[in-house]
């Protein structure tokens, strides 16, 4: 199966990496970051263009970009895994759809255009008969969407809960262990590259929200969007939440919750108890799903980091290979 | 409440009827037989829900089932909550936030335990709100949301309701 990778930062050297170490029978023909692309029908030899990343910065020459590739290259299935942008999706909802027009397949790891446009891409990709695919956006490695769809395929699904951004876990269990005020454990989260230099997406719950609509628009079908979602963050919790907490056996989470009925999509931090399957410390993400027949299953995970997104864009691309691509 | 009872086959059953008739909602039933006792009767521990009003009438039923009440454990308010709240909670009037709570009649808070760390910090506060049934919690967590607005303040909920 062949692909064109749209970014090449930390996932998509991932993926890259490894699609390199492997026989998966998956081969990129072609390849933009922000600055530049290269495009060989035959197969781009991933060791080199790695090693040219790493010494110029670039992947290829500039004057090649994202948008050609995308209308002109040669490929099964477009991976699109550049940086997300909640505004407006672009410009990845762009060549989503321009993709999908083709009648080429689309996986991401971006949650701009899922959270922004799921139902028209839906319809869109099944007009042309291919698959969209986006196991990545929600909960990095954990495969969330694929549980949804086929393990418990035929499930009603009554509500998820969820630790779905580890920046925000990550602070929250280093304030309880240690003490720490939130900015020093914000301090701390910085330094260990768990945060980002301007965290707000984070702390102020804005990324579990995004993830809450993605799922919630998955499973019923909602067309919900971010401003329906009832949004708090961590930036105001203090040490002696922790500790009162701690006194009677809980502690404090970020949860990204959504019911069906009566419908509420909501991100706050709550108490939990101690023993609470949702509390996981550090990065970690953890997802609960209650459903009809299968009662209530719990999912924990890392949700980020180069490899781990890059399993959850494999998945995807697997399950494509498998199931709608033939050839070798 | 603790019911005493004949050591005879169905006797559990009826005296368990006149309750859930009443519409009494039963949350446990403690029936330890003593096998060494000599005594013709039982007591069973029947834990309940029950509107006020209809305890009395309860009680008289029972007799008349041959079901004598030994003792009665009132608690009314059975559902407790637990709440931890962030900001100026002293300087936005504390006792008019509790206040709006207890004077609904079915919710109060039964206790609050508070740190202030500094003068023009935030404080934060554990409370704990105990009502009489799920729907009156779900009232009263309605109306520490609403005051929480208004007061700036941060109210972080328990995930799970616990009784």
């Amino acid at each position: 199966m062949k692909i064109a990778l749209l970014g090449f930062g930390s996932v998509g050297q991932g993926i890259a990496r490894v699609l390199a170490e492997r026989d998966l029978g998956i081969t990129i023909t072609a390849l933009a970051d922000s600055k530049s692309g290269i495009i060989d029908p035959n197969g781009i030899s991933l060791e080199s263009v790695l090693a040219r990343k790493e010494q110029t910065g670039s992947c290829g020459k500039t004057g090649i970009t994202a948008e050609e590739i995308v209308r002109t290259a040669d490929y099964d299935a477009l991976v699109e895994v550049t940086p997300t942008n909640v505004q407006d999706g672009e410009p990845a909802l762009s060549h989503i759809r321009t993709a999908l027009a083709r009648g080429k397949h689309a996986v991401t790891s971006n949650k701009g255009p899922i959270a922004i446009a799921l139902p028209q891409l839906r319809a869109l990709a099944q007009g042309r008969g291919v698959q969209l695919r986006y196991e990545a956006t929600v909960c990095g490695a954990i495969p969330i969407f694929h549980t949804l769809e086929h393990g418990l395929g035929g499930n009603r699904f009554l509500a998820i809960r969820g630790v779905m951004n580890g920046t925000c876990n990550y602070i929250l269990s280093r304030m309880a262990a240690e003490g720490l005020t939130y900015d020093q454990a914000l301090m701390e989260a910085r330094q260990l590259g768990y945060a980002e230099a301007d965290p707000t997406y984070d702390v102020r719950g804005i990324d579990t929200a995004i993830k809450l609509v993605i799922l919630a628009n998955s499973i019923w079908g909602l067309g919900a969007r971010l401003p329906d979602v009832d949004v708090t963050g961590i930036d105001r919790v203090t040490p002696e939440a922790l500790s009162l907490a701690e006194k009677q056996d809980c502690t404090v989470r970020l949860i990204g919750e959504a019911i069906q009925e009566p419908s509420l999509l909501r991100v706050s931090p709550r108490i939990l108890s101690k023993d609470h399957p949702l509390v996981v410390y550090g990065t970690l993400n953890a997802i609960t799903l209650e459903t009809d027949l299968a009662g209530e299953l719990t999912f924990i995970g890392k949700g980020a980091g180069s490899r781990e997104t890059a399993s959850a864009v494999i998945g995807d691309l697997i399950f494509i290979r498998d199931c709608y691509v033939k050839g070798p | 409440m603790k019911l005493e009872m004949k050591d005879t086959p169905g006797q559990l059953v009826t005296a368990l009827k006149p309750i859930s008739e009443a519409g009494g909602n039963i949350i446990a039933i403690v029936h330890q037989r003593d096998a060494t006792s000599t005594s013709d009767t039982i007591d069973v521990q029947v834990v309940l829900e029950l509107a006020e009003k209809r305890l009395g009438p309860l009680i008289e039923d029972l007799k008349q089932h041959g079901v004598r009440v030994q003792r009665i454990g009132k608690e009314r308010l059975i559902h407790r909550r637990d709440f931890i709240i962030i900001g100026h909670i002293v300087h936005t009037d504390l006792s008019d936030t509790v206040d709006q709570i207890d004077r609904t009649g079915f919710s109060e808070v039964s206790e609050i335990q508070m740190v202030m760390p500094g003068i023009h910090e935030p404080s934060t506060a554990r409370i704990t709100i105990k009502a009489t049934h799920a729907d009156d919690m779900q009232r009263a967590v309605e109306i520490l949301r609403r005051i929480a607005v208004h007061k700036d303040i941060l109210v972080i909920e328990p995930v799970e309701e616990v009784l």
